[in-house]
């Protein structure tokens, strides 16, 4: 099952590659992982999508929370959680398909960011399985390029991952 | 007054009262060197290789439940110890490796001797550092000692550029120190506890199953009061052997690959299971599924909680240090009312000590015509009164002497569990001597895993460490050759030990004694004649019989009741 984890760890140099290295090395799943500092600068916030039997799961929240430089950790599947990818889409676009792009784009709350005489850049913020319903609505064949940042996610309400 | 950073590293060993480093200087170490130089409280020992820096460290950590230190250099210094440092992390082993990395102008350059020391360390260390500025050298030194002794222990890097080592600043050393990221286990949940204590109560078919986490913790005495309050089988694991008296009668032997068959028919079919300080891994249990297929509830005490239903699914966990957990599990049996189901358990010691016949214990022909290599472990424990610290190195003459070498107190067993790595046990008996003086330290070894780290025999010459070396010789690297002879087809490929050298004259040219024993009868005279000379290292060459195997034997992916007794082959 794929899950969310969220840690919270020192923003030292070589802490990524920590929990890089740890999943490389136990051959766990990576779907993505996104990182950046926090309001704390001393501290960084990373995101990691995986995915594994709970007992996998398991091991893999014990194996992160074992590493020095871990802080705090929460499996956001265990509770109510919110969770967002932003994306940008280059498409091919021409004359007679820009009113068509504009709605799918309207319809998944995109927005054009950018547009020249062959194409057409929309940003998407939502969900990662909403993302995908995108790009199948766009069609593959109009893509020219896709960025995603991978999910970043946060627990609902009083649900706080905070040192 | 300000201090170089090289001044304060030794600075900071002497505060943590480091009687010895291991190591070996280098063109990135120059600076503490010359430190070290200028000071006369810590003693530097120097090895022939880095290497055995590492090892030498790691059986001084291991002997003596101190946090061994060792000092390389960068570039192959560093990559050379990677092998010590990858055998301590894999048996939990408090280390702090110092290492010297070129300048930090310099580091990303490709320089001389330059390698990504923290980079490539990363898998096989608790935590490492790079110190890139002299006023973090103390503090930093001070997390490494403190990270490797603390929880799991392990070994801790501290990587120190050429340039940082110079540079000055006022020299303070804290008195302690806290890391808001790492919080190691101390006592068990009391409620889980007390249901460990209920579990057992109620076990028909009770087992303790102990491994080096009881050595680690230092709860050999809490084991042992806690096996013979409830009157249970235990075993212990290789690395565990000494964590309970083997002479005990509860104790079923080792179990694993090469446990006994009692040991491995009652963790195969107990019903209530009590893992302390062991991890379960495939040479104790086997095949996953296989272990599975019976159902035992499992209580599992680890200070690790990722140790935990690793590989097996547990009822009971308990995270914690062991001794404290075992205290703590004592205190709740003694003051209940509740006994252990004694009709029960009196039931399946009658089954253990079916099993014990049906496996006719550790056995061996022994011969008059060649040296059985078990014939040599059983008179050395007998000579040495079974009260020597033993390293040793890996393959058959490992398993032997961990079979038939009775150890009844704990860090007295000294072996590369985890990792495996041929050339530890001389390296490993170096720090161990030097660490318990006076003491008398064998270390068993083969032709094979000698030569991996033969150089060492200088060292020794120059530190004067009388260090016993009882080398099986079989002419093949015997545990391959064993794999060879039973899983393909008796194809010796590689294994036999050509042109090896005349390990007598070897030692003598060192400047040890040497002797080279062929005869059984000389087994004893010879053993005797060694140990008797307490103030100089011998080499003892046994030719022993190439064809001996080790039984009993789990093969590898099989489960515990799939064991292979000497007579069925």
């Amino acid at each position: 099952m794929r899950h969310i984890i969220s840690l919270l760890m020192e923003n030292e140099a070589g802490a990524l590659s920590r929990v890089a290295g740890l999943f490389s090395a136990r051959g766990y799943n990576i779907e993505s992982l996104t990182v950046a500092p926090t309001e704390d600068p001393t501290l960084s916030r990373m995101t990691i999508v995986t995915s594994g039997s709970d007992a996998v799961i398991e091991q893999i929240n014990k194996q992160l929370n074992k590493l020095v430089d871990v802080a705090a950790l929460i499996d956001l599947n265990d509770g109510e959680h919110l969770e967002r990818e932003l994306m940008l889409v280059k498409v091919s676009a021409h004359s007679g398909n820009r009113e068509e792009l504009k709605r799918i784009s309207d319809i998944f709350h995109g927005h054009i960011i950018d547009v020249s005489k062959h194409t057409c850049t929309i940003e998407l913020t939502n969900t990662c399985a909403m993302l995908d319903s995108f790009l199948e609505a766009i069609g593959r064949d109009l893509i020219l390029e896709t960025v995603r940042t991978g999910a970043s996610g946060i627990g609902r309400g009083e649900r706080i991952l905070k040192l | 007054m300000e201090l170089t950073g090289a001044e304060i590293v030794i600075r900071c060993l002497q505060e943590e009262q480091v009687e010895y480093l291991f190591g070996y200087p280098g063109g990135a170490v120059l600076f503490i060197y010359d430190a070290l130089f200028q000071q006369d409280k810590v003693k530097h020992i120097l090895v022939r290789h880095e290497q055995a820096a590492v090892h030498a460290a790691d059986g001084y950590a291991r002997s003596s439940d101190k946090v061994g230190v060792a000092l390389v250099t960068s570039g192959p210094g560093l990559t050379n110890a990677v092998t010590g440092i990858a055998t301590a992390y894999m048996d939990s082993i408090p280390m702090v490796i110092i290492s010297g990395q070129v300048p930090t102008y310099a580091i990303g350059e490709d320089a001389f001797q330059e390698v990504d020391a923290v980079g490539i360390t990363r898998p096989c260390v608790k935590h490492n550092f790079l110190v890139k500025d002299v006023k973090d050298i103390a503090s930093t030194i001070k997390k490494a000692f403190y990270l490797a002794k603390s929880g799991r222990p392990g070994p801790v890097l501290v990587d120190i550029p050429k340039d940082v080592s110079n540079h000055k600043t006022t020299f303070e050393y804290p008195p302690s120190v806290t890391i808001r990221s790492y919080h190691p286990a101390g006592k068990g949940d009391s409620r889980q506890i007390r249901l460990a204590g209920q579990m057992l109560l109620e076990a028909k078919r009770p087992m303790i199953y102990a491994g080096g986490g009881v050595v680690l913790s230092g709860a050999s005495a809490q084991l042992a009061d806690l096996v013979r309050l409830l009157g249970f089988p235990c075993t212990n694991t290789l690395m565990g052997l000494g964590g309970f008296p083997a002479s005990d009668k509860h104790f079923v032997g080792m179990l694993g690959m090469h446990g006994t068959y009692e040991a491995n028919m009652a963790m195969q079919h107990c019903d209530v299971l009590l893992a302390v300080g062991a991890r379960f891994d495939d040479r104790v249990i086997g095949n996953v599924e296989h272990f599975a297929e019976v159902p035992r509830k499992i209580i599992h005490i680890d200070i690790d909680p990722a140790s935990i239903a690793k590989r097996v699914k547990v009822d009971v966990p308990i995270v914690g240090d062991v001794k404290l957990v075992l205290d703590e599990l004592l205190d709740v049996l003694r003051g209940g009312s509740k006994t252990p189901a004694a009709a029960e358990v009196v039931a399946w010691w009658k089954q253990v000590d079916e099993w014990r016949a049906i496996g006719g214990g550790l056995r061996y022909k022994n011969s008059s015509e060649i040296i059985k290599p078990q014939f040599v472990i059983e008179k050395l424990h007998e000579i040495t009164g079974g009260d020597a610290f033993i390293t040793s190195d890996v393959g058959q003459h490992q398993m032997w002497t961990a079979q038939y070498y009775k150890f009844d107190k704990p860090r007295r067993w000294i072996t590369s569990g985890g990792l495996g790595t041929m050339g530890f046990g001389l390296p490993a008996a170096m720090g161990v001597q030097m660490v318990n003086p006076g003491a008398t330290v064998a270390c068993v070894t083969g032709e094979g895993s000698i030569q991996m780290n033969i150089q060492e025999l200088s060292t020794c010459k120059q530190f004067h460490l009388p260090i016993k070396i009882v080398s099986l010789n079989n002419g093949y690297l015997g545990m391959v050759r064993q794999w060879q002879e039973f899983f393909h087809g008796n194809r010796y490929s590689e294994t036999y030990m050509n042109a090896l050298p005349d390990f007598v004259r070897l030692a003598e040219a060192y400047g040890h004694v040497g002797m080279r024993i062929v005869n059984p009868a000389d087994v004893e005279p010879a053993l005797k004649e060694a140990f008797a000379r307490k103030n100089d290292l011998v080499f003892m060459d046994f030719k022993t019989d190439p064809t001996e195997n080790v039984f009993p034997m789990v093969p590898g992916g099989k489960g515990l009741s799939q064991i292979i007794l000497a007579e069925e082959l």
